[in-house]
């Protein structure tokens, strides 16, 4: 079995000094944010095939795709899943305004009183 | 009967294509690795990527240089730019150079890891298969002991880890493996479907400018995997054909690769070009170098000039094919973007190459100023898949169009 690990080489640096033209963290966030890009390419892409190889052997037509409208129940559950996936993505706003209605002290705060004897 | 829905509507495209074609017209030739459905999209978001920075984002760089850049710096300085790298510590204040460069840094990075990613999961089959194709082949000369020149081992060469040399098992070739799958990534496409536009576009040339040059031994320095010696080992069949380069894993799969397109005629050597003691005097009809003196040094390139020197039979040609030097007459914006890939892309002395007399360093080294020759290549591709750089006006992605300035000397 080799060593080479793909999961950590794939991504390795090359050698030389990085530059950045923005501020770093804006920087790294387009980064990632480009390879989130590309890898709903990739699914696009996939799902593309897909279509086409199901048109293709007659298991739908992609007008078929097109003009599909959901029953109510369908749309239902189709909009739960994305109520829930929205409530996943932006998390840390729905935190944030929480965190606007309360009175907390930090866990270092909290230490130092639990400390307290 | 006409109706305004048929039963099996065409899909209409919004506008004619004019992007790069699917991945999949690359050539598979025998030492390709296998690669999956999501594999081969990346490839394809990623010839589109640099495609859209350079035809649909990279123009706004030039406006923001017309309209605030410039005017700026007149307006603050007094007076207009005295140099590239005046224009290019101007441009790196601004937004749009800066999200286009930032754009186009990430742009790399992220096709290095979805080539790795590649290779590096059947690394074990894909050195094994150039071991089998390779071992006991003595057209392949490596020499481990070969010192490795500074110019390479100071970084890596188009943010590609490990550059050409390094080998993360024996016998490794997925370093090469990985530049050959990428390439149609980079360019969008346009380097044709075995990444040989250029040596074809060479062949080309060579048959044109000196139809009465039957070559009988060729040397090609700085060969990198061979994907541009192949078409020429090609295109002169009965020519045995010599390609140097330092990196082993380079030369390991170039004859591996080469042999599985059913190219026979090209021994890969390992050397350092500014050295090559071990080849005779006046030994080669034909030498070249395609896109790699930029990838050298000053120290070096006088000391690679008079080898070619040494090494051509009088009548012989010598040429190297590169990007266009920086004259007087290209205006300070383009070399400055021109520039990009030598402090962005670790192509560092791209800069410091493109800047001198090229012509006066092969004065001498020996050359006639009567005997240089110079000319322009544009990418040889096969037009009914590939976009074809000589025709293409649109796109100008400065250092990285696929077409060239040839500079050399008849001995």
């Amino acid at each position: 079995m080799s060593k080479i690990d793909p999961l950590v080489l794939a991504g390795a640096k090359s050698k030389g000094k990085r530059p950045y033209f923005l501020d770093t963290d804006v920087e790294r966030l387009t980064n990632i944010v480009l390879v989130l890009a590309q890898e709903l390419a990739v699914v696009r892409e996939r799902t593309d095939t897909l279509e086409r190889l199901l048109e293709q052997s007659g298991v739908l037509t992609r007008q078929e795709i097109e003009t599909f409208t959901p029953t109510k129940q369908q749309a239902d559950e189709r909009g739960a899943w994305t109520q829930e996936y929205l409530a996943r993505v932006f998390r840390v706003l729905q935190q944030e305004r929480e965190a606007l209605q309360a009175q907390e002290a930090s866990s270092e705060e909290v230490a130092d009183e639990l400390a307290k004897v | 009967m006409s109706s305004l829905v048929s039963d099996k509507p065409k899909a209409q495209p919004a506008r004619p294509y004019d992007g790069p074609p699917d991945y999949r017209v690359v050539g598979q030739h025998g030492m390709y690795p296998q690669l999956s459905h999501d594999e081969i999209s990346r490839f394809n978001f990623l010839a589109h990527m640099n495609r859209h920075l350079s035809t649909q984002i990279m123009p706004g760089v030039k406006e923001a240089f017309d309209a605030r850049v410039e005017p700026k710096f007149i307006a603050t300085q007094g007076r207009g730019f005295k140099d590239r790298h005046e224009v290019r510590k101007a441009l790196l204040k601004d937004p749009m150079f800066q999200w286009w460069s930032a754009l186009r840094r990430a742009t790399m990075e992220t096709r290095q890891q979805a080539g790795r990613w590649v290779t590096l999961r059947q690394a074990d089959h894909l050195n094994a298969k150039a071991k089998a194709l390779t071992e006991h082949d003595q057209r392949l000369k490596l020499n481990p002991d070969l010192p490795l020149p500074r110019y390479v081992e100071a970084i890596d060469h188009h943010c590609m880890p490990g550059s050409y040399h390094t080998e993360l098992a024996e016998g490794d070739v997925t370093g090469p493996c990985n530049y050959d799958i990428g390439i149609f990534a980079t360019t969008g496409g346009m380097l044709g479907r075995y990444n040989d536009g250029g040596g074809q576009a060479i062949a080309a040339w060579v048959k044109e400018a000196l139809p009465d040059l039957k070559p009988k031994r060729i040397l090609d320095i700085g060969a990198g995997l061979g994907h541009n010696v192949v078409p020429i080992a090609q295109a002169f069949p009965e020519a045995e054909v010599v390609a140097v380069d330092v990196g082993a894993p380079m030369l390991r799969y170039g004859l591996a690769r080469a042999k599985t397109m059913g190219v026979e005629n090209i021994t890969f050597v390992q050397g350092d070009v500014s050295d090559l003691s071990d080849l005779a005097d006046e030994s080669f009809d034909m030498i070249h170098s395609c896109m790699f003196l930029h990838e050298t040094s000053y120290a070096s390139m006088p000391k690679i000039f008079a080898e070619t020197h040494r090494l051509l039979k009088p009548g012989g040609i010598v040429f190297h094919v590169e990007q266009p030097q920086y004259t007087p007459e290209m205006p300070l914006f383009e070399q400055a973007m021109r520039d990009w890939d030598a402090f962005y892309n670790n192509e560092p002395f791209w800069t410091k190459m493109h800047e001198v007399d090229l012509d006066s360093w092969m004065v001498a080294a020996g050359f006639a100023p009567d005997k240089l020759i110079h000319g322009g290549v544009a990418a040889v591709v096969d037009p009914d898949v590939f976009p074809q750089a000589a025709q293409d006006t649109k796109q100008e992605d400065y250092g990285r169009k696929a077409a060239w300035h040839v500079v050399g000397a008849v001995k």
